[in-house]
């Protein structure tokens, strides 16, 4: 079967720095897969790599086997592939459901009425009907995260990518995000999740893939990658993981 | 409370030291001649309305060209690059030039060309250039507070699938407005004063009638009188102006907590 989202040989450098270096990463449609790896190793840059926000240097990505450079119209990527950041990116002078909304109407041409029985009908599904009139500064960060990730659903994405979501949040609000990812996968979505919370990844992800220097050092289940990993470079990792008390 | 009673006193004093001084009624006559003003009035009346209608009209353009000139600065991409040159040009010629100098190249140069088919009032020529010379240095005011707007809120509006226009147009220009509107009403209070300077071309507002009276009666009450009128429109401008900033400030600070 064709991969929902394949990167083939992909490489990107900064400058004269290599950050991702011939990745190979097929993820299927429905699965989740959680992307680790310590600070610097690329995994920001693949992201934004697969939502074409940043050029490449080599290698090619395709969604559905078609590649998104040359193959694949920017107006369709956008619609199929959605990204949420850390920092939310809200825009503040905007209503949730105006922010919502935006992309389909002014991008996909949707009429206004359609667009927003969508938008509620997610807000309703992720507990936020309430906050539809509100303003983002008005909202907390855990809420505010949760409109961002309703902001890239709304068109109906086929993979989501999703950056560290949670690491701008207060401890307590964390669990609100997470659900709603966990919710997300329920229903079928394709995701790649950047994280560093490793027992979420362990829980909701059907694969783990560490991510050193800007390869895939191991990719495999959480079970087994958590448990015996192979690489000394994945085991040291972690190792300093467990030390410091987050797994 | 304090503050008022402190304030009445002072000023209160200041009144009384200037009325009771030996030169009061010369300086009563020549600037408060309550005939003068009555007399002069109608016409400095006449003149400050001529100030308000450009100054009106300037304002609305000046807000508009100003945006645009901004916008075409902040394009990217080579497609872009003449549009982006000819901002830098005219931001940097029309705001390195003094607005006086201009109003006189402007208004007298214009019509003294005599070109077929180009009107020849020194009036709306005088006009542009006060416009043309606000634009630029708005344009300036506009770019600073779409800089402000964070460089990630342009990742957004790309990830939605926005192109460079949409994401200025939805995203970064009225994040941009909002930062800037105080130095924008600044910039509003300035150039209802200096409509003033299109009198050095002939034109009739309050300051030249004011003049023009003055010239025949040597009294300077004229001038007081269109000193009142520029009061009287100014000061409500600029206390809206505090009152706005305060509470941009305020939703600024709440913002972070
Ligand atoms: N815009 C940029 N310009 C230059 N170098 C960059 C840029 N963005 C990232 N880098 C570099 O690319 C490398 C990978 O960065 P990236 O943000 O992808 O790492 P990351 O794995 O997401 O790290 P973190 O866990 O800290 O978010 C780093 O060395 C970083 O310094
Ligand atoms: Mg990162």
């Amino acid at each position: 079967m064709v991969p929902r989202i394949e990167m083939d040989r992909l490489t990107k450098y900064y400058g004269a720095t290599l950050v991702l270096d011939q990745v190979d990463l097929a993820v299927a449609d429905r699965e989740v897969v959680a992307l680790i790896g310590t600070s610097g190793s690329g995994k920001s840059t693949l992201l934004r790599c697969v939502a074409r926000l940043v050029d490449y240097d080599h290698g090619a990505i395709r969604l559905d086997g078609v590649a998104l450079e040359g193959e694949l119209p920017e107006r369709e990527l956008r619609k199929r592939i959605g990204i949420v950041f850390q920092s939310f990116n809200l825009f503040p002078h905007l209503s949730v459901l105006d922010n919502i909304t935006l992309a389909p109407r002014k991008v996909h041409g949707q009429p206004r009425g359609q667009a927003e029985e969508r938008a509620r009908e997610l807000l309703e599904l992720f507990g936020m009907s309430e906050h539809a009139a509100s303003y983002p500064e008005r909202l907390s960060g855990g809420q505010q995260q949760r409109v961002a990730i309703v902001r890239a659903m709304a068109t109906d994405p086929d993979v989501l990518l999703l950056d560290e979501v949670t690491a701008a949040l207060d401890p307590e609000l964390i669990g609100g995000v997470l659900d709603v990812i966990r919710d997300l996968k329920q229903r079928g979505m394709t995701m790649l999740i950047v994280t560093h919370e490793m027992g979420f990844a362990r829980d909701v992800a059907d694969r783990v893939a560490f991510l050193d220097e800007g390869r895939i050092c191991e990719i495999s289940p959480p079970s087994q990658l958590f448990a015996e990993p192979e690489h000394p470079r994945t085991k040291q990792f972690l190792q300093r993981i467990i030390e410091s008390g987050r797994l | 409370m304090v503050a008022a009673v402190s304030t009445a006193v002072v000023f209160g004093l200041l009144a009384w030291f200037v009325a009771s001084s030996p030169f009061w009624p010369r300086i009563q006559a020549t600037y408060f001649s309550a005939e003068d003003m009555r007399l002069s009035f109608p016409r400095v009346l006449r003149g400050f309305w001529l100030n308000m209608r450009i100054f009106l009209v300037g304002e609305v353009a000046i807000l508009v060209l100003a945006l645009l000139v901004a916008v075409a600065r902040s394009l990217t991409g080579p497609v872009a690059a003449p549009l982006r040159i000819a901002a830098v040009v005219f931001i940097d010629l029309l705001r390195g030039v003094p607005s006086l100098l201009l109003i006189l190249l402007f208004g007298f140069g214009i019509p003294a060309l005599q070109l077929p088919g180009v009107s020849r009032s020194s009036l709306l020529w005088g006009s542009v250039a006060l416009i043309l010379s606000y634009s630029a240095y708005t344009a300036e005011v506009y770019r600073s507070g779409m800089i402000a707007v964070h460089g990630s809120q342009r990742a957004a509006a790309k990830a939605l699938g926005l192109s460079q226009w949409q994401a200025l147009r939805y995203a970064v220009i009225p994040q941009a407005v909002r930062n800037v509107t105080p130095a924008l009403l600044n910039g509003v209070v300035s150039l209802q004063k200096d409509v003033v300077l299109l009198s050095v071309i002939g034109a009739r507002e309050a300051v030249r009638e004011a003049q023009i009276y003055t010239a025949s009666t040597f009294n300077y009450s004229s001038y007081v009188v269109a000193a009142l009128l520029f009061l009287l429109a100014s000061v409500p401008l600029a206390r809206f102006t505090d009152w706005y900033s305060r509470r941009d400030e305020q939703r600024r600070l709440q913002r972070a907590f």
